[in-house]
């Protein structure tokens, strides 16, 4: 029985220390006094010192660092010892195609019937994760000015960043994060207590544009999303702050 | 053209910033490799492959991590090559979740300790794959979460719980396995 007041994949990033200081400390808190969450916790380090006694990890033989240096060797051209063989050649070339795959594996990834759905998680995982590993942003700032040339040369877009203090929103600062397979642009601003990321990318070319001025809503795990899609361009709000407010927030980026 | 062979491309500083940026982390190229094979051979063939599609790909290569860069690498190699499918093929794993197998505490992880290194090796190469090169990646080559969704290629959240699935499978399994040798 969990006693649900601290998720169990928490429990593990608290032992891998991906918690940042300040939950880690709460949970700390939380163990001192849930003696089932302190047995759970107790048992995962349990099996990780069983791992690290066990010596697992397995060293490359030197006759693999030899062999992979000198081909490397022969391809520059440097002199390389004779017996470098001849039949490399014949994989170099089958392997050729293996890379067209590769390619494709990295870029073309299908998409099924839940990708929608299975976005909104990844923008929960991606708001949760950026909230706990004490990462919420790579260029704090509440200045556009600087937070929009930042992305340059970081992202093959531009995204648009706007300071919405006037408004209730002050923008706190970018990061880059990961999405729908790509890297996009996340920009934070805060309302209250509450941290907002809005995450920006270019709309895939497959993806059907939905209606223009419907926005796709869902919560998931007591966060709100707000998706929405404006000229070739995706972007998703989420927050736990309350939805009305952020409604308007998506009002104001919609503007 | 002919051979295909275009790593000669590199520049010979390029080559000398090759080996300085990339070739220190064989071990773990390797150690990833022999893992997903569970066999020698074949891993130091998918190392030298990974390697060689690493030069190839190493002058669009701009980023910091190249431990991340070179697993990932090996790890599509592994998957491409000698799986005959993509990595994205085993999301099949995943369906169920978010939910993570209550792994109740009990007196029984006590038993962990009597876990040999033979048991401890074969508990993990049983493990599905998608779930083997999660424990392989963080508790033997010390990646964090971040790193993690980079080189398996996929969000944050699955890494996290496909990492605790894992954990808990072992954690069964060892114990079964202490259980019977102790019968």
């Amino acid at each position: 029985m969990t006693c649900g007041r601290i998720p169990e994949l928490l429990l593990h990033a608290h032992v891998d220390g991906e918690l940042d200081p300040a939950r880690s400390l709460e949970t700390e808190a939380h163990l001192a006094e849930c003696p089932d969450c302190a047995a759970r916790v107790e048992n995962q380090r349990a099996l990780r010192s069983a791992l690290e006694g066990a010596s697992l990890r397995y060293d490359a033989p030197a006759s693999l660092e030899t062999r992979i240096r000198r081909e490397l060797a022969r391809a520059a051209g440097r002199p390389a010892p004779a017996s470098a063989s001849r039949w490399r050649w014949v994989a170099m070339a089958a392997s050729l195609p293996l890379v067209a795959v590769l390619a494709w594996t990295l870029v073309a990834r299908p998409h099924g019937p839940s990708t929608e759905d299975r976005l909104d998680q990844e923008i929960v995982s991606a708001h949760v994760r950026s909230l706990m590993a004490d990462h919420l942003t790579d260029v704090p700032s509440s200045d556009q000015h600087t937070v929009k040339p930042w992305f340059a040369g970081k992202l093959d877009f531009s995204p648009e960043v706007r300071d919405l203090a006037t408004d209730g929103y002050p923008l706190v600062g970018g990061r880059l994060d990961y999405l729908d397979q790509r890297a996009v642009a996340a920009l934070v601003y805060e309302r209250g207590k509450h941290a907002i990321n809005v995450f920006i990318w270019p709309a895939s070319s497959g993806a059907t544009d939905p209606a223009s001025g419907a926005d796709r809503e869902t919560t998931f795990r007591g966060y709100h999303v707000i998706r929405w899609r404006r000229a070739g361009t995706s972007y998703a709000v989420v927050s736990d702050l309350n939805l009305p407010e952020l409604r308007e927030l998506a009002r104001h980026l919609q503007r | 053209m002919g051979g295909g062979y275009d790593a000669g491309s590199l520049n010979s500083s390029e080559q000398e910033r090759f080996e300085r940026t990339v070739l220190p982390h064989l071990n773990a190229a390797y150690n990833l490799a022999r893992w997903l094979c569970r066999n020698g051979p074949q891993a130091e063939d998918v190392v030298q492959e990974a390697c060689l599609r690493a030069v190839k790909f190493f002058a669009r290569f701009r980023g910091d991590n190249a431990k991340a860069w070179l697993l990932t690498i090996v790890r599509n190699t592994f998957y491409s090559a000698w799986q005959g499918r993509g990595p994205a093929a085993a999301v099949g794993v995943d369906e169920e979740l978010p939910e993570v197998k209550d792994d109740a505490p009990g007196p029984e992880d006590l038993l962990l300790q009597k876990a040999t290194r033979e048991m401890i090796a074969e508990a993990l190469e049983d493990l599905p794959v998608e779930f083997r090169e999660a424990v392989v990646l963080r508790e033997l080559e010390g990646l964090s979460y971040r790193e993690m969704a980079e080189v398996m290629q996929v969000p944050m959240g699955t890494v996290m719980s496909r990492l605790a699935r894992a954990r808990g499978r072992l954690r069964e399994r060892l114990q079964e396995q202490v259980r019977r040798g102790a019968a």
